[in-house]
């Protein structure tokens, strides 16, 4: 996990392990330190006597410690935008770094008259004008081809108002000369009823047609026009890989360029913009290479454009404490964004396989200086040239990492112990449950001393947890999982039928209804089976310390392929999950409990999101967001496979559930 | 000794008269014939395809010849010292995109190409075929030394001789493809030298390399076989052919227009004829598909056409005979120009009956599937395909998965060879006839894992991707329009590469494109990873131990569980001992 960056293939072998990852050297240092730790515990739990004592320190310092541990979890996660933690971007790709060129295209003008051609001919033809596309396309002289998909919507989506999707994807090829087609880059432009994208796909055929006249291409380039954005995107690319992953139905490709090394998505409204916007945060939280996003950041620095991540400039002042703090916005906001699992774009569905790419959306507010067409178009040729000389697919730089602002990044050597502190606590509390578990047999039996009869039935192991009454609870929380992930979408049409709800709305609230029902179904669920005659606490404590575990394992693999969700959950939902039991002030833990269930995480994520965009919610706002989120999120997870939604159904909510539990167990 | 007399009398001639008079003493044994063929292409590029031909009466392998005249010294030496039969050679840079340009007279593969028959008299084949692809690669700075046995196949259907050939055992029959070669001046310098009047004089004087490799397709070949001396066919003579094949871009070089000369190709006329040739000409393709007017003038006017059925289809072509002075009467140079009165449609052009498009689909870098979708758009024919598949062992084929399906339907295969891959020795070679059934097209698909290689066997960049090298189609397909025997001898080289057998189909042989996979790449930055991770381990187990060693131990009360205890009890009960 520390090694990220790859210095070996590189002829500058020697001079890069010069300047050798900081974070490498501190793996290295941590993993002896681990080790001498190691020794020393595995000499400690060798002798009983040490290991009682270990025992009681662990049982006495359990509660700090858990509360230290969170604290720094927290801090460290903090400070991340702060100078020590974050680097400055470099170009690790040598293939892009020296070779500067001057960009030529003047077609900016062109790009207007495109596009102006298209809006006529897409209100003539009421959808994408594919006829005008491809004789446009084949005018520049590419190879056209088209490509027709249809899917029916698992339910009708109420944002874009679409149910029974059909459309039509163009693409033209421009074939490197003296090339095989075995390599190809991909410049998209998305196009759906509501946000034509008219400029962007003038802009697209002015540069294949500039590109077109130029012979140093050396990898195919792709121009693609996608209708109905991400449906068609996924369609394009799910028929170009000949998979079908999500029950699409559409016509074969007929034509291919090799493997694609990279794409730019491009996403422009207006014939002039004051600035760019870059999305990196595609589907289930995956990133491109972080050398597509300097190479883009080098661009904007050469044009001097006005260049914005997750919408927010760059401070002047990094170093000052308003710079940071600004910084650490932008990344709150990555995190939050990177953890919805969203694709962001349409470049979002392109890294499943394998293909970097980002999305740049023009943005034409209200500021002084406007940047027309040629500006746009000259960052993009840049780029493309700069990816037409990769000799390899961009691996050189991070693939994780968090962003501050477009000139600084956080690797993930810095930010994983962050969630590492947090991911602690279980541990802790597991560990004290666990001894805990054991005394609460031993120690009445020591007492017992040799006054014990052995004429006592033995046969029951009177050690260890039992986990017959563990049973019902974990089946019952699984089942209600089960039922979450599945009911909502198969009983959409039962519940329109009976109840005066559209299907969309159905689903929602079917979700919702299920997801409340859990809380009241499972927590009586052990008095059912056979009361135990164990101590009065061995029940409730043995299912707390499962839950831990499971709560444990299951953010720690969320977090190592998307740190930002595994982060979230664990911030919310650790302290919770450590803290409940059936004793003491339960009315205050049954609040905190619900407080951080998912579903009050997605609610809360949301009002810090738009908070953090500036853009405050209401809360009756916050209530129609939050009920869209559900939807789009069952959506994303049918329409792209995202994983949001049924990761929280099948697993973070049965265990949260156990939680749930723990607190009624009496 | 009937041959060896007239060798006699030359030298005595030879010696008699001086270096000058030889040749005019008796008929000449070898002969060349350069030949252009410029063809405007469907998609509104040009074409050019040089051949030049040697011809030479003579048993290189019986004979021990020393003396070469036109005939390459270092290629006749190759053949009669390691007996070869046939010789194919291509380096070609590009990809013939047959759909969009046609049918070629000549296809090669991306990348180098390379299959030789060895005569029946070779005892070790692959010794022979390792130190030939090894001296061809010094002749042409090419890599072929990079062909091994992880590349070599033998195919036992696809590639038969293409000269005169007593045998077809295949097991002397070798055939490589390195598609990750790069073609370039480097290579087109040596090709040039073998040509008997080398760039001077004749056709060659265009082949200037600024030009050559400013085009969307480079191809060039070394062709020797031998051939049937007369029609009787009693003794045989060796032909070496040397082609080059080269398409323009007529949309750059052109601002859109499609109109091309000589000049504006090759930044070069023609002035004059190879000296040395017995025939030089220049072929014009001047059909045009279904429309009968005239849109299309080629100035200067030929001094005559010839029409032939090629490649199954009826073509035209303005002859100009270089060795005729009146083609040089108007001018002292030939600037072929060709001028299109009105514009072609380019949707309106011809899709040819075969082609075929290869591709890997799938995701992630653990499984893949090959996938070659073959289309047959004659309208009412079906015809078989052979179709050859050279897999490099590190894509490990799951046979089972092999689907061939045409129209939603299983299409069974007539005939299946299957060589599997051993380890880092020999790739996968998959032969198959397919029919394919008119105007259909048929999906052959093949499962595979990826490897893992070990880490020296990564090339220098590995995030690039490994090349597969792309599949072989070749074909009888049936010609639309009936076609006249010619006399082989006299017809044009373009139609006289490929033996046909009967008038009613024509030979195809096609290459799909290479494929790049890529292959799971571990973070080179490993070893450093690896130490850390054996330091950590070692130091674990060392400091357990160690602690274990250094321990005093001190006698103790034993504290046993109630388990144990019981288990203690039940023993001593048995022993007859009073219980603890």
């Amino acid at each position: 996990m520390w090694s990220v960056v790859n210095p070996f293939t590189s002829l500058s072998l020697s001079f890069r392990m010069c300047k050798m990852r900081r974070m490498d050297l501190i793996s290295f240092q941590l993993w002896h330190l681990l080790c001498s730790l190691h020794s020393l515990v595995m000499g400690l739990l060798l002798d009983s006597h040490r290991r009682r004592a270990l025992a009681r320190l662990l049982l006495r310092l359990n509660t700090p410690l858990c509360v230290v541990s969170y604290l720094a979890g927290v801090f460290w996660f903090l400070g991340l935008a702060f100078s020590p933690l974050t680097q400055n971007t470099y170009i690790s790709e040598n293939a892009m770094g020296s070779t500067m060129v001057e960009e030529q295209f003047e077609g900016g003008e062109h790009a207007i008259s495109f596009a102006r051609d298209f809006i006529a001919q897409r209100r003539k033809t009421g959808s994408l004008p594919v006829a005008w596309l491809e004789r446009t396309m084949r005018s520049v002289g590419l190879e056209v081809y088209s490509q027709s998909f249809s899917r029916t919507l698992p339910f009708p989506d109420e944002t874009h108002e679409r149910y029974m999707v059909s459309g039509t994807n163009v693409y033209g090829i421009l074939r490197a000369p003296r090339a095989a087609s075995t390599e190809s880059l991909v410049l998209i432009v998305p196009s759906s009823p509501e946000t034509l994208n008219a400029q962007a796909v003038g802009l697209l055929l002015s540069l294949a047609a500039y590109f077109r006249s130029q012979i140093y291409w050396a990898k195919d380039i792709i121009f693609l026009v996608t209708e109905h954005d991400l449906l068609g995107t996924e369609a394009w690319l799910e028929a170009y890989h000949d998979v079908n992953i999500t029950g699409m139905q559409s016509s074969a490709l007929r034509g291919r360029a090799g493997a694609i090394q990279a794409a730019v998505a491009l996403e422009l409204n207006s014939d002039v913009v004051t600035s760019l916007d870059v999305a990196v945060e595609g589907l289930n939280g995956q990133l491109p290479n972080l050398d597509l996003l300097n190479l883009f950041h080098a661009f904007c620095q050469k044009e001097a454009l006005l260049c914005t991540l997750q919408g927010k400039l760059q401070h002047s002042d990094w170093a000052s404490l308003g710079g940071s703090l600004h910084g650490l916005q932008t990344l709150m906001l990555m995190v939050l964004r990177q953890a919805s699992g969203r694709p962001h774009g349409p470049h979002g569905l392109f890294l499943r396989y394998h293909v970097e790419a980002i999305t740049l959306r023009g943005i034409n507010s209200f500021r002084q200086y406007k940047y027309d067409m040629t500006a746009v178009g000259k960052t993009l040729e840049g780029m493309f040239r700069k990816l037409n000389n990769l000799l390899e697919r961009l691996h050189q730089s991070y693939f994780f990492y968090l962003l501050p602002s477009l000139s600084r990044f956080v690797s993930i050597g810095l930010y994983m112990p962050a969630i590492g502190f947090l991911l602690f606590i279980p541990g802790l509390k597991a560990l004290e449950l666990w001894v805990k578990l054991n005394k609460a047999d031993f120690g009445p039996e020591e007492q017992l001393g040799p006054n014990h009869s052995p004429a006592q039935p033995i046969g029951q192991d009177a050690r260890g947890v039992a986990l017959t009454p563990l049973v019902a609870p974990v089946l019952i929380s699984q089942a209600t999982g089960l039922a979450l992930y599945l009911l909502p979408v198969m009983g959409q049409h039962v519940a329109a039928q009976h109840f005066p709800v559209a299907e969309a709305e159905a689903v929602v609230l079917t979700l919702l209804a299920i997801y409340v029902a859990g809380l009241a179904l499972p927590h009586s669920t052990h008095r059912v089976v056979s009361s135990t005659p164990r101590g009065p606490d061995s029940g409730w404590m043995a299912l707390k310390l499962l839950g831990l575990l499971y709560l444990a394992i299951q953010l720690g693999c969320i977090s190592l392929f998307n740190f930002s969700l595994g982060f979230l959950l664990a911030v919310t939902m650790v302290p919770a999950a450590a803290l409940t039991q059936p004793n003491g002030p339960r009315f205050l833990y049954a609040v905190l409990l619900v407080l951080v269930s998912p579903g009050a995480t997605l609610l809360g994520s949301l009002f810090l999101w738009r908070e953090l965009q500036e853009a405050p919610l209401t809360l009756a706002e916050g209530w129609q967001l939050f009920l869209n989120a559900l939807a789009q999120g069952v959506l994303d997870h049918h329409l792209y496979g995202a994983l949001l939604f049924p990761l929280l159904s099948l697993g973070l909510y049965p265990c949260w559930l156990l939680f749930w539990n723990v607190l009624f167990w009496k | 000794m009937a041959m060896a007399a007239p060798l006699v009398l030359h030298l005595l001639l030879a010696l008699l008269l001086g270096s000058g008079g030889q040749s005019r003493a008796e008929p000449e044994r070898d002969s060349l014939r350069e030949e252009l063929v410029l063809t405007p292409l469907p998609s509104g590029d040009v074409s050019a395809t040089f051949q030049f031909r040697t011809r030479w009466d003579s048993e290189l392998q019986r004979e021990g010849v020393s003396h070469y005249r036109l005939f390459p010294k270092v290629l006749g030496q190759l053949i009669s010292k390691y007996s070869v039969q046939e010789l194919h050679l291509s380096l070609t840079q590009g990809f013939w995109r047959t759909r969009f340009w046609g049918q070629p007279f000549l296809q090669a593969p991306a990348g180098a190409e390379l299959w030789v028959w060895f005569q029946d008299s070779v005892e070790d084949v692959d010794k022979s075929w390792k130190e030939l692809s090894n001296i061809l690669s010094g002749i042409f700075c090419a890599s072929l030394n990079f062909i091994d046995s992880t590349n070599t196949v033998t195919p036992t259907a696809s590639f038969k001789p293409l000269g005169v050939a007593n045998g077809t055992n295949h097991h002397f029959l070798r055939y490589a493809v390195l598609p990750r070669e790069v073609v370039c001046t480097e290579n087109l310098t040596p090709w040039k030298k073998l040509l008997p009047c080398s760039s001077k004089a004749g056709l060659s004087v265009l082949l200037k390399a600024e030009r050559l490799f400013h085009t969307s397709y480079h191809s060039q070949a070394v062709h020797i076989r031998p051939v049937c001396r007369d029609a009787h066919c009693v003794s045989i003579s060796w032909e070496l052919r040397q082609t080059l094949t080269v398409v323009f871009d007529a949309y750059t070089t052109g601002q859109g227009k499609k109109d091309w000369s000589l000049f504006r190709m090759f930044s070069r006329t023609i002035t004059e004829a190879c000296p040395l040739a017995s025939q030089s000409y220049v072929y014009v393709d001047i059909s045009r598909h279904g429309q009968e007017n005239e849109t299309l003038e080629v100035s200067p006017p030929p001094t005559s056409t010839y029409q032939a059925v090629v490649l199954g289809d009826r073509k035209t072509y303005a002859v100009y005979d270089l060795l005729n002075p009146a083609t040089f009467s108007g001018s002292r140079s030939l600037n072929l120009q060709l001028k299109w009165k009105q514009l072609q449609d380019i949707e309106s052009q011809l899709v040819p009956f075969l082609h075929a498009q290869r591709y890997v689909s799938g995701y992630g870098l653990q499984k893949g599937e090959l996938s070659t979708v073959l289309h047959n758009t004659h309208p009412y024919r079906a015809f078989p395909v052979l179709l050859l598949e050279t897999v490099p062992w590190y894509l490990r084929l799951y046979v089972h998965t092999l689907a061939i399906t045409t129209k939603g339907k299983d299409n069974k295969p007539s005939y299946i060879h299957y060589q599997p891959a051993q380890d880092r020795l020999r790739p996968h070679l998959l032969e198959m006839l397919i029919q394919l059934p008119a105007n259909s097209v048929t999906k052959v698909s093949i499962q595979f894992e990826r490897a893992l290689l070990r880490w020296t066997e990564y090339t220098p960049d590995p995030n690039h991707g490994f090349y597969v090298s792309p599949s072989v189609l070749s074909a009888l397909v049936p010609n639309l329009v009936g076609a006249k025997p010619a006399d082989w001898e006299e017809s044009p080289l373009f139609s006289t590469m490929f033996p046909s057998s009967d008038s009613s189909s024509y030979f195809v042989r096609l290459y799909t494109e290479p494929l790049l996979v890529n292959l799971p790449t571990p973070d080179f930055s490993m070893p450093y990873n690896v130490i850390c991770l054996t330091c950590t381990v070692v130091a674990v187990c060392y400091g357990s131990f160690y602690n274990l060693l250094t321990r005093t131990f001190h006698l103790e009360e034993p504290k046993r569980s109630r388990l144990v205890r019981w288990l203690a009890n039940i023993i001593r009960r048995i022993r007859g001992v009073p219980p603890v």
